[in-house]
């Protein structure tokens, strides 16, 4: 699933906007817009399943799986973001290996030492209404076509 | 000949080398038995190199036998099974372990002998020579109870010998008999300069003189020399490095004939007499009627024999002996006719005994380049060797000597012709290197020692050919990018130029500016430290936040299953009894596992990420602040405990190296500092292998740059003797900015220093002098570090927002990751290994929770 660039209108208060995992056919909130720096990530609690959610400069979001395929470590959502020729992507930051934010495939690896295929799961996030109270509750989906 | 069973004696760099050549022509090996009898307990390796072993280089890593190739090729090894007899008639050979081997072929690669005066007492125990691993193993322990060390013989192998006597601090002296070092190699000249630099380094250096007795004391152990001069040398380690001798004997032995001298005669094809066996390397003598004891002759031997065998068309006619190499950190370089023994040889020479520099050329009456001596200064070998025999040379003889004296710029290696050889060892031309380049697609000085082996023999023309691949992609059109990565074609210290001059301080005007797209976890913690150096601010506060990498953006060490290590700064090893209690008690209430570190400090494992604030709520507390340990920034200063208890100390080196731990502390650079200030010549802090290392003497400090541990140990280069404690501390601020300024990214002091232009010499005048008129500019960027550092640890405490940070989910604050588990070894916790955290029952999760008390 792929987040679209978002192309935020500046009235909307983004910000205090939360942030909505996809799961089992329901949206789960984790977080406020704001809660997420531009250009790195958190890790969240889904159904007992542990994401890693980024925002990128533009103001896209992702979320893919927490657990990184060569360490065995959940800390997907610790690494930099960026891009490689163009593709968003963000770098485990136990040995580095690359991950398409949109795909959750590895571009340095195709296996994982276990003989796994390097691939992060990847799941639908989505721009929620504000939390009651605020004065502009605008529902904005970016997930991707 | 139909070879089935060939029989290889010896496994040396040579007898590897036949091996690898054979295996080149495909099915060689495959069709025959090849059996390898070894004298050593373990597989070729790296003798050339022999002394790095000193330094750290461990025996695998000489190790020239690649893993798996002996098995791919179907090569049977065996080790510690020396041949002791061969039968030509019957055409086998027996071991020393009573085995027979039976042979079509049998190649002697036997290599030579240490030889030893036969000097009353040169058996005594304390007396080694310097061939084989297991010879170095034995001086090193006999070194741990010896004082004094003398060398004989003044060669390029004793030298070698003496350098590593010396680092292991020993009172060093070298015994040669000739009237001057390196006899074989240098001229007079040479040899006098290369006298004085080793002196200078505190050998002592006896020429002219023999080894007439070695004494030894009531304990049968070494005591001292009596030379032939009469004097008396007292010294209870003795090397004898007198040169070397061919290992023949079981040629002889079975009637082969020898040389006058030594060496088993061979043809050009590297033959011997008997049809059925080739010899190689040093044991043999060459069809030119010499004995060659260094490596690219023999391999050229080896590949001629392999070639021979194998149907193909080998010949050895002679070899070069040129050498360069670095002997107790001084150049030196000998090639071709170095003694000008050609008839009407004429020599041109430049001697700078202020600089420590001489240079010799001979040129033949026809104006051909003969050879030359070179001391002090090398740069030029590389380019003068290839063009040995020539009559065109690319300027007249004094500019090859003094490249730009008179304006007319160095001689590049565009001068040289395609046939000009650059790899000696293996052999490889400058047209095999561009067409590496040009046809074969390397793009890169890696690609291209692999694709033609050039450079990986003895590596002193790697220099070369970084200049021919440059040119070449620069001539095929493709640029060799250096830039820092694919958002950048700029270089770090160019970014860093950039963000000073225009006064940058945000990573997006920097990539909007001067890059594309969105960066990397290259670039991004590049320019953070970039960006941290020139401003001093926090480095986690906006968009700075989001370049750190996990263990700078956390303030702590990520570990392997996710879980991070905390070291609070001990300046100078320093700390009190309650300092040691704080943070034993802080480890016991957070279960966590603690080490001492190699920096003096204590390393505390397995906090998570919700626990970092509560611990250094406790630590800041205490008035403890960060360590720095997970920053490319300055770790620590070692210390020995200096004059104020230890009896030998002349100065107070722990007071030092708390002043300079807490004048660079937070300072980021572009990899981690090390430093360390011992309070006498003894060393105990190892200053000399670090960034920047202290060492105290009567008349004030010297200061070492340069030193590096680890993977690539390097000794630290003196920069300056005798400082005074202003002098020194000013020195150091100018060369650590310098380097923060020009270094590239994740580049220690040690590669920057061999790097930069000039090396040394110009360092010390651009932050002792100031040549470059920077030294202002560089004073205030470290006023600024000094005047703004503050505790990022601290910092972090006081402000709530950033400390949100700190948990495991955004979702679920105070819920641990239940992922990272721990399980008890040795009375403390360790990760639980991936096996272990399937079997849920033993495994812990760590926290305050975590009962780890064992008694």
């Amino acid at each position: 699933m792929t987040a679209r660039l978002l192309e935020h209108d500046s009235t909307v208060p983004l910000e205090g906007a939360t942030v909505e995992i996809g799961a089992d056919g329901a949206w789960t909130q984790v977080c406020r817009y704001g809660d997420l720096l531009p250009g790195r990530g958190v890790a969240a609690l889904v159904d007992g399943e542990q994401v890693a959610v980024f925002r990128d400069r533009a103001g896209a979001l992702y979320a893919v799986d927490n657990h990184d395929p060569f360490s065995g470590a959940h800390v997907i959502s610790r690494g930099i973001t960026g891009t490689r020729e163009g593709i968003p992507v963000v770098f485990s930051p136990m040995y580095k290996h690359a991950f398409d934010l949109r795909t959750g495939a590895c571009l340095d690896d195709e296996r994982a030492p276990d003989g796994s295929p390097a691939r992060l799961r990847v799941w639908p996030v989505r721009i929620g209404p504000p939390p009651p109270g605020s004065s502009h509750a605008v529902a904005h989906d970016v997930r991707g076509p | 000949m139909n070879v089935k069973d060939l029989v290889l004696v010896g496994h040396g760099m040579v007898g590897q080398r036949f091996l690898e050549a054979l295996c080149e022509v495909p099915g060689a090996a495959a069709r025959r038995r090849v059996t390898v009898l070894a004298e050593e307990g373990r597989p070729a390796y790296d003798r050339v190199h022999l002394t790095s072993w000193f330094s750290g280089t461990t025996a695998d890593e000489l190790g020239l036998c690649p893993p798996g190739f002996l098995a791919e090729h179907g090569i049977d090894l065996r080790l510690g099974d020396p041949a002791v007899a061969v039968d030509r008639a019957a055409r086998t050979v027996t071991t020393a372990a009573g085995h027979t081997v039976p042979y079509d072929a049998l190649v002697l690669a036997t290599g030579s002998y240490p030889f030893v005066p036969p000097v009353p007492g040169h058996d005594a125990a304390g007396c080694h020579v310097y061939r084989t691993l297991d010879d170095l193993t034995a001086i090193r322990a006999d070194a741990d109870r010896a004082r004094v060390g003398a060398v004989v013989g003044g060669g390029l192998l004793g030298l070698e010998a003496a350098g590593a006597l010396k680092a292991m601090g020993l009172e060093t002296h070298v015994v040669e008999f000739a009237p001057r070092l390196m006899a074989l190699q240098v001229d007079a000249g040479g040899g006098e300069l290369l006298r004085r630099k080793i002196e200078e380094l505190g050998v002592a250096v006896h020429t002219g003189a023999g080894t007439e007795r070695v004494e030894t004391g009531p304990d049968g152990r070494v005591s001292a020399m009596t030379l032939s001069d009469g004097s008396r040398l007292d010294a209870d380690l003795v090397v004898f490095s007198a040169g070397v001798r061919p290992r023949d004997r079981l040629a002889r032995d079975c009637g082969l004939a020898v040389g006058a001298r030594g060496g088993i005669t061979v043809d050009t094809r590297c033959r011997t007499e008997d049809p059925h066996i080739w010899a190689v390397g040093e044991c043999a003598q060459a069809a030119d009627g010499r004995v060659y004891g260094l490596v690219a002759p023999g391999y050229a031997m080896a590949e001629a024999a392999a070639r021979d065998l194998t149907g193909g068309e080998g010949r050895f006619t002679g070899g070069d002996t040129s050498t360069e190499l670095k002997l107790l950190g001084v150049d030196v370089a000998s090639f071709g006719d170095a003694h000008g023994a050609t008839e009407g040889a004429l020599e041109v020479l430049y001697s700078n005994t202020r600089a420590g520099v001489y240079k010799k050329l001979v040129v033949g009456a026809d104006g051909a380049l003969l050879g030359g001596v070179l001391v002090g200064d090398t740069e030029a070998y590389g380019m003068l060797r290839p063009l040995v025999g020539s009559t065109t040379l690319p300027g007249t003889p004094e500019q090859l000597l003094l490249p730009g004296r008179d304006g007319s710029g160095a001689v590049g290696v565009g001068a040289l012709g395609d046939d000009a050889l650059i790899c000696f060892c293996h052999n490889v031309s400058k047209g095999a290197i561009r067409t590496a380049v040009r046809d074969q697609g390397c793009v890169g000085v890696a690609e291209v020692k692999k694709c033609t082996k050039a450079g990986t023999g003895c590596g002193s023309c790697v220099k070369m050919l970084g200049a021919i691949v440059g040119e070449e992609l620069a001539a095929t059109g493709v640029e060799l990018s250096r830039g820092l990565c694919e958002h950048f074609a700029h270089t770090r210290a160019e970014l860093y130029e950039i963000a000073r001059v225009k006064g940058i301080t945000s990573f997006s005007r920097l990539i909007d500016g001067h890059g594309t797209g969105e960066g990397c976890e290259v670039c991004k913690p590049a320019v953070a430290s970039i960006l941290a150096s020139l401003t001093g601010s926090y480095v986690l506060d906006g968009e700075q936040a989001a370049l750190q990498d996990t263990n700078d953006h956390f303030l702590a060490n990520l570990q392997r299953n996710g879980s991070y290590s905390v070291v609070p700064r001990v300046p100078g090893g320093e700390i009190t009894p309650d300092g040691l209690i704080t943070i034993g008690e802080i480890a016991r209430d957070y279960g966590l596992y603690t080490k001492i570190t190699g920096g003096q400090r204590i390393d505390m494992f397995g906090a998570r990420v919700d626990d970092l604030p509560g611990i250094w709520r406790r630590l800041v507390d205490a008035g403890f602040e960060s360590g720095h340990a997970y920053g490319k920034a300055l770790r620590t200063v070692k210390s020995c405990v200096g004059q104020a208890w230890c009896r030998y100390g002349v100065q107070d080196s722990v007071a030092l190296a708390i002043e300079l731990e807490l004048r660079y502390r937070g300072l980021r650079s572009p990899h981690k500092l090390k430093s360390a200030v011992s309070g006498c010549a003894r060393e105990c802090a190892e200053a000399q292998s670090k960034d920047f290392g202290i060492i105290a003497t009567s008349d004030g400090w010297n200061l070492y740059v340069g030193g590096n541990g680890g993977m690539t140990p390097r000794h630290a280069d003196l920069l300056a003797s005798g400082l005074d404690h202003a002098t020194l501390i000013r020195t150091i601020d100018r060369f650590l900015m310098f380097y923060i300024r020009t270094a590239d990214r994740l580049e220690r002091t040690a590669p920057w220093l061999e790097r930069l232009d000039g090396g040394l010499d110009h360092l010390r005048e651009v932050v002792m002098d100031d040549s470059l008129g920077i030294c202002d500019d560089l004073d205030e960027l470290m006023r600024r570090h000094v005047e703004t550092y503050q505790d990022e640890w601290a910092a972090t405490l006081a402000d709530p927002d950033r400390l949100r940070r700190f948990v495991s989910f955004v979702n679920a604050p105070g819920v641990p990751d239940p992922t990272v588990r721990f399980v008890p070894e040795r009375d403390q916790i360790r990760p639980a290994r991936p096996d272990e955290t399937r079997a849920a029952a033993p495994a812990l999760i760590a926290g305050p929770q975590l009962e780890v008390h064992t008694r």
